[in-house]
């Protein structure tokens, strides 16, 4: 006698069936699959219109199965505030890299902030530049090697790293901020909670949400996939602020 | 009806023209002598259905209207020549994934900071695709405020028709001028296919507007394409205006509000008994070639009449093939010439005397 | 019974699910997939106790999960 069986984990259908083009271990895989289960959970792959940046993320638009616009480099935000203002009732999310967002995207994230522009913005930190190679972005931690630290990140020379949620939080603008991780099943679940709000705040037109997500980068840091999500719990999120670092009145109640 | 008559300020009638268009979507930044576009606009658009941001800068306004444009819905920026270059990543992009965007430029004087005065230094920012990349824009040259209205809604109607993007290449002379305008009602919209358009893939299969060509296979059938938009746009759109120059010896070049005073350059030379004719081009790209064409033989010389260090004789002299002698006429920094210093200067050029006439 | 599917073409030998596995059945194959990454194999299907970790970790949701009903 057979035993019936039923599926218990599947590919969502907020995903197409390309395989993804990352590099073996990279999380980016991770979060593309959470963010595809919420699209699919709340009913709005169809009424969804995803930003994609320049980077590693900039795939993106191959694999998420709802329409896509791709940015120039940093300005993905800009391009979503632009489509939400001619088409309010979309739902529209930008996919960045933190090179896109903390480097030369950050004064687009800072202002659809500001304005409390109902966007919903995720941005994957892996503290480097990876499509072009491994150098040294804002968010590089100090005496990490990378390709334009060869000797170690100075932060008297480069400075220290950007803390983007902890910065964005501080905004008017900003109803919901979350910085959250992928390094493991735990993590992994609080992070799909807060991408979930962060989509729950935009249905709900509540302002602008935010979800950074500690991300790895085996290639780059010269690690294994196995060690780099150690290498994250053990040296990325002692530095940077973790959890939901802005919850508005309006978003509390949802 | 008859269609309203009001005194407007030169940025204020883009602004309106652009609504009667049925744009509704503007994105800008405050810079002189373009800000009344965005002023107006922000007055205009609570009551009657628009939305703008102010963005955060030129780049953010760019590619706000990179965005919408993706929708299928029509918007504008508008902005004076440094903003316009921070725009030209945005356009090229745009261009790319073959936009229709409105892009309005009123040219204040350079490079730098430069002055608010009226130029025209930024033809060839504007006619040779000012960003990276093999691309074109068509470009409309009002010359007074009628234009102003009615160039507006034709760039919505040829960005539409040419799914490009369109700069309304005017200056800060006429941008801050008020002059009488006919609020004409919005021509008949072309009909396009809208089967690009990104706007959720309710019911169809996702779409993706975007512009990396992964292979260089990829990236030379792409511009081949373009290409070929590009000569069939050169083939069909070129626009003049001619002005005595079915008996010219000497030909007047010039766009704008130079294009304008040479109108009274042309009359003075006639009442002189020279045979001056002005070709006046409206489309600064593509670059009407086919006015000159007929005129080759019939002509003795060319002046090109412009408000930078000369950038639009280059058009002139390969429009004549080099055939005939083309000089320039020039006034820099916001400096406008008087119709009488643009005579003095062609007789000047051709050794022309009033017996001559 | 089939509780733990690796779907060969997907998988690129990362081994975060052979980290995560609880039951420490999961292992690196020995066949190459058309990319050339040696994909993951179950070893035991009856040791499987459908949790999903292995799932839950692959970044390139190469793995479905089976439960038995009841």
């Amino acid at each position: 006698m057979s035993t019936e069986m039923k599926q218990v984990f599947g590919r969502s259908a907020g995903l197409t069936d390309v395989p993804f083009s990352f590099c073996p271990g990279c999380t980016h895989g991770n979060i593309m699959r959470l963010i595809a289960e919420v699209l699919e959970e709340l009913e709005i792959i169809d009424n969804t219109i995803g930003i994609s940046p320049v980077g590693c993320a900039g795939f993106s638009q191959n694999f998420f199965n709802c329409d896509f616009i791709g940015a120039a480099h940093g300005r993905a935000q800009a391009v979503g505030i632009g489509v939400k203002r001619s088409l309010p009732d979309r739902m529209v999310f930008t996919y960045q890299g933190d090179g896109d967002i903390a480097a030369i995207g950050t004064q687009h994230a800072i202002h659809a902030a500001a304005r409390g522009e109902n966007i919903t913005s995720i941005m994957v930190n892996n503290a480097i530049f990876g499509m072009t190679g491994g150098q040294m972005a804002p968010t590089t931690l100090e005496g990490m090697k990378t390709a334009t630290s060869p000797y170690g990140k100075d932060t008297g020379k480069d400075g220290f790293p950007i803390d983007m949620p902890r910065l964005l939080s501080q905004l008017s603008g900003a109803a919901y901020v979350a910085a959250v991780s992928v390094d493991s099943p735990k993590e992994i679940a609080k992070a799909k909670k807060a991408i979930k709000k962060a989509f729950q705040v935009q249905q709900a037109g509540l302002g602008f949400a935010f979800v950074s997500v500690l991300s790895t980068c085996p290639t780059n840091w010269g690690l294994s996939p196995v060690e780099s999500l150690k290498w994250l719990r053990e040296n990325m999120m002692p530095v940077y602020q973790m959890g939901e670092l802005k919850v508005s009145e309006e978003v509390a109640k949802l | 009806m008859k269609p309203e008559r009001i005194l407007l300020k030169g940025n204020e009638i883009i602004g309106e023209a652009s609504i009667q268009a049925g744009c509704k979507l503007f994105f800008g930044y405050p810079i002189t002598p373009s800000t009344e576009v965005v002023e107006y606009l922000s007055g205009q658009y609570p009551n009657r259905g628009g939305d703008m941001v102010q963005a955060e800068d030129e780049i953010g306004a760019i590619n706000m209207c990179y965005g919408a444009a993706c929708t299928g819905n029509r918007v504008m920026t508008a902005s004076s020549s440094p903003g316009v270059s921070l725009k030209q990543e945005g356009i090229s992009y745009a261009a790319a994934v073959e936009l229709p965007i409105v892009v309005v430029n009123v040219n204040r004087c350079g490079p730098g900071l430069g002055g608010l005065g009226p130029a025209q230094s930024d033809y060839y920012q504007s006619t040779r695709g000012g960003g990276h990349g093999d691309y074109r824009t068509i470009v409309l040259a009002p010359s007074k405020a009628q234009e102003l209205y009615d160039f507006t809604m034709d760039a919505f109607d040829l960005a539409d028709k040419h799914r490009n993007p369109v700069i309304l290449h005017t200056d800060g002379f006429l941008g801050q001028t008020m002059e009488p305008v006919v609020l004409k009602p919005r021509p008949e919209a072309p009909v396009v296919d809208r089967s690009w358009v990104v706007d959720g893939a309710k019911g169809r299969d996702k779409r993706v507007l975007a512009s990396y060509s992964l292979t260089n296979e990829i990236g030379e059938a792409n511009n081949l394409k373009w290409e070929a938009k590009y000569k069939h746009i050169e083939e069909t759109e070129q626009r003049w205006e001619e002005y005595y120059t079915e008996d010219a010896e000497y030909l007047l070049v010039s766009y704008g509000t130079t294009g304008r005073i040479c109108k009274s350059t042309v009359l003075n030379a006639r009442a002189k008994g020279l045979k001056v004719g002005l070709i006046r081009p409206i489309t600064l790209w593509p670059f009407p070639k086919k006015a000159f064409a007929p005129l080759i033989d019939q002509v003795k010389g060319i002046m090109t009449v412009e408000l930078n260090t000369g950038q639009m004789i280059e058009d002139v002299q390969l429009a004549v093939e080099c055939k005939k002698p083309v000089y320039l006429y020039r006034r820099q920094g916001g400096m406008l010439p008087t119709e009488h210093e643009i005579l003095d200067d062609l007789m000047l050029k051709f050794n022309l005397t009033d017996e001559e006439a | 019974m089939v509780k733990v599917n690796i779907l060969h073409e997907y998988c690129k030998s990362c081994k975060l699910c052979i980290d995560i596995c609880p039951k420490k059945i999961l292992k690196i194959g020995d066949k190459a997939n058309k990319k050339g990454y040696f994909a993951a194999v179950c070893i035991d299907q009856e040791k499987c106790i459908s949790c999903g970790l292995c799932a839950t970790m692959c970044p390139d949701v190469a793995i479905e999960v089976y439960k038995a009903k009841g």
